[in-house]
């Protein structure tokens, strides 16, 4: 990955681990300890959650109590939001974990009069970190004050001295700002800031939402250069990093069954590569989702957990299809050892789609993934970040040693080879399943069309989808009518 | 006796010469327009920081005004005695 080269780290620099999927490994470690951080952004880009988050994950992983600072939203107000993230900051603040002020400067009811200074701030900061020994601290967003107060002059000094002093105090801070029109932020918090700035941003692209994370400077530290796409999900914010992160996995040797009478043989009689990512290509009514069911059945059948994400069929339906094929998927879910995610389609765009899947993965912990089809997540999104997405994806399931096997519906009159998937680079392994038609009958054709590391057959084979499920064999000689 | 017409608090940070200053001019302009009808709290946050989330207090010193409602808030050392009574609304605008 594009690093910047400008040192390596120098053993003075110590890093406060954010706890926040991913950003500590775009940061190799985290945030700077005992120095303010800039983030900024526009409106709605995810600042004051980043913020909290490190705050939350800060108390709860590595027992750093944390001073929330907010100048924009009141205490409830927080409580409540966060709340839906699954964040319970009143336990945290029970439990002396976390404490917020609420700042609150009502410009109509004051008056301004002569000198003064910031002092109040300064005691109430004080005063929260004194009350739970914090060690990490929020400031969100403190360029409310430019518009409850007038003395620009003052204000500037103050915040030169508030920054100075949250150094002095040892205390790992994120300040949070606004977008600026001509500077990152409104009022230039940058000039304050010399350690670290990160810079969110929210773009609307294809009438998809693609977060992004940069960062903009890390002093004394190398940092990855690169814009990360980030998403907001149900646990909070998950940035994710160049593939080449992840890329050191092992590579498996070991072998695990396709589920499918016939198919094993086909692979060197041992069936696909753990850990590797199967690819099954093919038209509407080819048996593409009965190949996943399958192959979950049969993994299921020896102990295995397995996730499937059904991104057309409703979990009733798939269990219901999959029996009158001799598959009795319920019994894997009743024991637990198979879950079926259906998600929504597309409206909620790519975004949600893969945020959904990592969540379900981190809490299903399953050994064999089936994604059912692939083309809901390529077609919700512009092919080149659909694509970066779905790698970002399949790298950390093969990197949990997780075997994936994804179905994709070919567009009528592509076929196989034919189509310019760029999904087929992913994929280690690749079946084509094509519909011949004979006479008055229409026949299921499967064939290989790769299968990294291993000679795999090269003939085509007929599918059959009997009572009893899926079979391949040799296509039986034919009498022509 | 009867209560104070004029309830103000005064928050300062330790006896810094312009918390000084603000208390001296305050009590000057009380005595002067509001005599007999105020009381003046001086509320010091460094023996006392937690009552400055009550008030919203940021700058220091602050001069509230609990009574007669509504709460104002003057801030700054208080030197301008005209913004002062316009503040307190002892004055309206432009009255002199």
């Amino acid at each position: 990955m594009a690093t910047s080269r400008r040192g390596a780290n120098p053993p003075s620099l110590s890093k406060c681990p954010s706890g926040i999927q991913g950003l500590d490994e775009v940061t190799f470690g985290g945030l700077p300890r005992g120095r303010p951080t800039l983030i900024c952004g526009g409106a709605g880009c995810g600042k004051t959650l980043l913020a909290m988050e490190f705050l939350y994950r800060g108390a709860i992983e590595f027992h750093e109590p944390g001073v929330f600072m907010a100048f924009e939203e009141k205490q409830k107000d927080l409580e409540e939001n966060f709340a839906s993230l699954g964040f319970n900051l009143a336990a945290l603040i029970k439990r002396k974990q976390l404490a917020i002020d609420h700042v609150y400067i009502e410009r109509t009811e004051i008056e301004e009069t002569g000198e003064y200074d910031l002092e109040g701030l300064f005691v109430r900061l004080a005063s929260a970190i004194d009350s739970i020994g914090a060690k990490r601290v929020v400031l969100d967003t403190i360029e409310a004050l430019f518009s409850g107060l007038s003395n620009e002059i003052i204000l500037r000094s103050e915040l030169r001295r508030l920054f100075r002093w949250l150094k002095d105090r040892g205390v790992t801070a994120i300040v949070t700002g606004e977008k600026g029109d001509h500077l990152l932020t409104k009022h230039g918090l940058e000039e304050y800031v010399a350690d670290c700035v990160i810079h969110l941003d929210h773009r609307v692209q294809d009438q998809l939402a693609i977060r992004r994370l940069k960062i903009i400077k890390y002093r004394g530290s190398r940092h990855g250069t690169n814009e990360y796409p980030f998403l907001i999900g149900e646990n909070g914010i998950s940035i994710y990093p160049l593939t080449s992160l992840l890329l050191a996995g092992r590579a498996y040797s070991r072998r695990i069954s396709s589920g499918i009478e016939g198919l094993d043989d086909m692979f060197e009689g041992k069936g696909y590569y753990e850990a590797s990512v199967i690819l099954i290509s093919g038209w509407a009514g080819t048996g593409k989702t009965s190949f996943g069911a399958q192959f979950v059945d049969s993994a299921c059948r020896r102990g295995l957990r397995a996730l499937y994400f059904a991104f057309e069929e409703a979990p009733g339906q798939l269990l219901r299809n999959m029996r009158s094929i001799g598959m009795d998927l319920k019994s894997w879910t009743d024991q637990g050892l198979l879950r079926i995610a259906a998600a929504r389609v597309t409206f909620c765009g790519l975004e949600m789609h893969l945020v959904t899947a990592h969540e379900e993965v981190r809490r299903f912990k399953p050994q064999v993934v089936v994604i059912d089809p692939i083309s809901t997540l390529t077609g919700a999104g512009q092919s080149d970040e659909a694509k970066s997405m779905l790698m970002r994806l399949l790298d950390f399931l093969k990197n949990e040693g997780i075997t994936v096997l994804m179905t994709d519906l070919s567009p009528l009159g592509v076929r196989g080879e034919g189509r310019d998937l760029c999904v087929s680079s992913l994929s280690d392994t690749w079946i084509d399943l094509s519909m011949e038609t004979r006479g008055h009958t229409r026949k299921r054709r499967l064939t290989i069309l790769k299968s990294r590391g291993m000679k795999h057959a090269q003939e085509t084979m007929d599918l059959l989808i009997t009572d009893a499920g899926l079979r391949v064999k040799a296509i039986a000689a034919e009498k022509e009518d | 006796m009867r209560p104070a017409e004029f309830r103000l608090v005064l928050y300062v940070a330790g006896a810094t010469p312009k918390s000084i200053e603000a208390f001296a001019n305050l009590k000057k302009i009380c005595e002067e327009y509001l005599k007999g009808k105020y009381a003046i709290e001086v509320v010091d946050l460094l023996k006392n920081p937690t009552l400055a989330k009550g008030d919203q207090i940021v700058a220091i010193p602050t001069l509230v005004r609990k009574l007669p409602a509504p709460l104002k808030k003057i801030i700054g050392d208080l030197s301008n005695t005209e913004k002062v009574l316009v503040g307190l609304n002892i004055i309206g605008k432009g009255a002199r």
